[in-house]
């Protein structure tokens, strides 16, 4: 760093508070400009298009755009395409967001065990297929479960049990996607449980083995309270993200079979930029996060209501 | 105890096994020649190694080009989104100006939209501002980041305040006590934001795919999507194309996990 220039070395009492306040607005404007621009400009017009009927016509001539009013809502809940995509999704999350939370937790319960060596080092390489680019771990996990050669087959038949088509029929599609997105993000809610184990007193797992306790009243009594609040804040982080799918099903299956990995996001894609039917995938967004919201909403209020209780 | 020990260490062998296997194959069989993963029993290592997947993609798919574009495009990003989020970010923390506590307001309530919701009209926006296909378009989300602005402000509310202000009456403008001692006390958080930055620029997906149009301005995960539904049955060569895609980030991840760890867990276990 070099030495100041001496005239701006000179204290002028006379620059206070005006001036900090400009300095101030200098360093917030950039990115309250771009904030303001680029995300809350297009949430609110993303609002008013979802109330017209902005198609490839009024692409070419704006002349053409005419306000609908709600019918693309009226239009979506009578689409059974959107009805199968909110299906797909809901079935991604209910079944996602418990089992990912159950191998974060199991993984960070592990990790936790003072007799685990190399614990910071599982730690990393644990984390690692979260950083990881997911178009291409999507592909290599698309060989994985290849009906014929795939490694989990293969796994299968060795040990007796038949092969599964998993990425080939609606049955196994979801169950089969999800396989993959576990492994990918397990790892994050693993930190944050680790980070949280660690602040227990080991006093406390002490205490509750000289009571008697084994390792499941351990589980059950100290470390599920330790980290009850932690887990309230991951599920509405995990619910957001797994109504979010898009990569995963666009990858691995294109939506298919029988369109049973179409997502929302999924539909609201196919609907904007390949049908080119801008009003109604606004509509779709909108439903997205309004969903998004209501089911955040209810946790708070459950998490609410059973914290009263305790 | 000593029953426990070992269950657990063999459970973090398993959970280990299960989690690199994926990655360990995906490099094993990118070096397989060509049709040999499509065997079964899966090989587990190559038979003979070979470059020549590397050198299809390089010289016949045009890797070359996407990798540069990926590059281009995260360090671009970071450099943009470090510009527009550390300042703001500090000054939300450190300085009063008015209207700050509405604006701040407003941002938290903005944390709970999706940006995925505005995509739409920003295409559209964008389309009339001719940035469709071009790198500027592809930028222009990561300028907007409320997440990196939070992030910033968290770690500045540790810098004492006396420092500040013994500045100030050492006659320091604004903007020399921003580069000489805000800058360099926040420089661990901007090396995390800037990884995050870097690594969800690298990864991101949706944007990309809508904004770029034309396959020389592709990324390397836009290039690996187009590439995979053209080559269904070319196993070696996808793998091939995943590795030249996820190396990078993960070598970088690495590298550096140290910031992004304790960045991540700021940014989450405080809400």
């Amino acid at each position: 760093m070099t030495v100041a220039d001496p005239t701006l070395v000179q204290p002028r009492p006379s620059r206070g508070l005006a001036a900090r306040e400009r300095a101030a607005w200098g360093f917030v404007a950039p990115a309250m400009i771009a904030i303001g621009l680029f995300f809350a400009l297009p949430v609110i017009a993303a609002l008013l298009l979802s109330l017209t009927d902005f198609d490839i016509y009024a692409l070419a001539d704006l002349d053409n755009l005419r306000f609908v009013g709600l019918q693309n809502y009226e239009r979506l809940m009578t689409n059974p395409l959107f009805w199968g995509a909110m299906k797909n999704t809901l079935t991604f999350a209910v079944l996602g967001v418990p089992l990912s939370i159950a191998a974060s937790l199991a993984a960070a319960v592990i990790l936790n065990a003072r007799v685990v060596k190399w614990r910071p080092i599982w730690r990393v390489m644990f984390f690692a297929p979260y950083v990881t680019t997911l178009v291409a771990t999507a592909v290599v996990w698309r060989y994985l479960l290849h009906t014929r050669y795939g490694v989990i087959n293969w796994g299968l038949e060795s040990v007796g049990l038949p092969a599964v088509d998993w990425l080939g029929q609606p049955s196994t599609s979801i169950p089969a996607i999800l396989m993959f997105v576990v492994w990918k993000i397990f790892g994050y809610n693993m930190l944050i449980f680790l980070a949280v184990l660690q602040t227990v007193p080991d006093d406390l797992y002490e205490a509750a083995r000289i009571d008697g306790a084994g390792p499941w009243k351990q589980f059950r009594h100290v470390t599920l309270p330790a980290i009850a609040p932690t887990m309230l804040l991951v599920s509405i982080i995990s619910v957001a993200s797994f109504f979010q799918l898009f990569a995963e099903p666009y990858v691995m299956t294109q939506g298919g079979p029988a369109q049973s990995t179409v997502t929302v996001l999924y539909f609201m894609y196919e609907e904007g930029f390949k049908w080119w039917n801008l009003g109604s995938a606004s509509a779709v967004a909108f439903v997205l996060f309004l969903c998004i919201l209501a089911i955040t909403l209810v946790q708070l209020a459950v998490a609410k209501r059973v914290g009263a209780y305790q | 105890m000593k029953l426990r020990s070992i269950f657990l260490n063999l459970a973090v062998a398993l959970i280990a096994l299960i989690v690199l296997f994926p990655l360990v194959w995906m490099a094993s069989v990118s070096f397989m020649p060509t049709g040999e993963a499509a065997t079964f029993p899966p090989p587990l290592v190559p038979s003979r190694w070979t470059l020549e997947h590397y050198r299809d993609l390089f010289l016949n798919q045009g890797m070359g080009r996407y990798l540069w574009n990926s590059f281009a495009l995260a360090t671009l990003a970071t450099i943009l989104a470090l510009s527009f989020t550390v300042p703001a970010g500090y000054a939300f923390a450190k300085l009063k100006f008015t209207g700050r506590e509405r604006l701040f307001q407003f941002l938290v309530a903005a944390l709970v939209v999706p940006a995925q919701i505005g995509t739409l009209p920003l295409f559209l926006m964008l389309k009339g501002m001719g940035l469709v296909n071009t790198y500027a378009g592809a930028l222009v989300p990561w300028l907007a980041s409320i997440f990196g602005l939070f992030l910033v402000r968290q770690y500045a509310l540790s810098i004492p305040d006396e420092m500040l202000e013994a500045a100030r009456i050492d006659g320091a403008s604004e903007g020399q006590i921003f580069r000489r001692i805000v800058l360099p006390t926040l420089q661990p958080i901007i090396v995390t934001l800037g990884l995050f930055v870097f690594l969800g620029s690298w990864n991101d997906f949706l944007w990309p795919l809508i904004i770029l149009t034309d396959q020389s301005n592709y990324t390397l995960p836009v290039a690996l999507a187009a590439l995979s539904r053209e080559h269904v049955q070319d196993v070696e060569l996808m793998m091939a194309g995943a590795v030249v895609t996820v190396a990078p980030v993960l070598i970088l991840f690495l590298a550096l996990q140290r910031y992004y760890i304790r960045g991540m867990l700021a940014g989450s276990v405080k809400g």
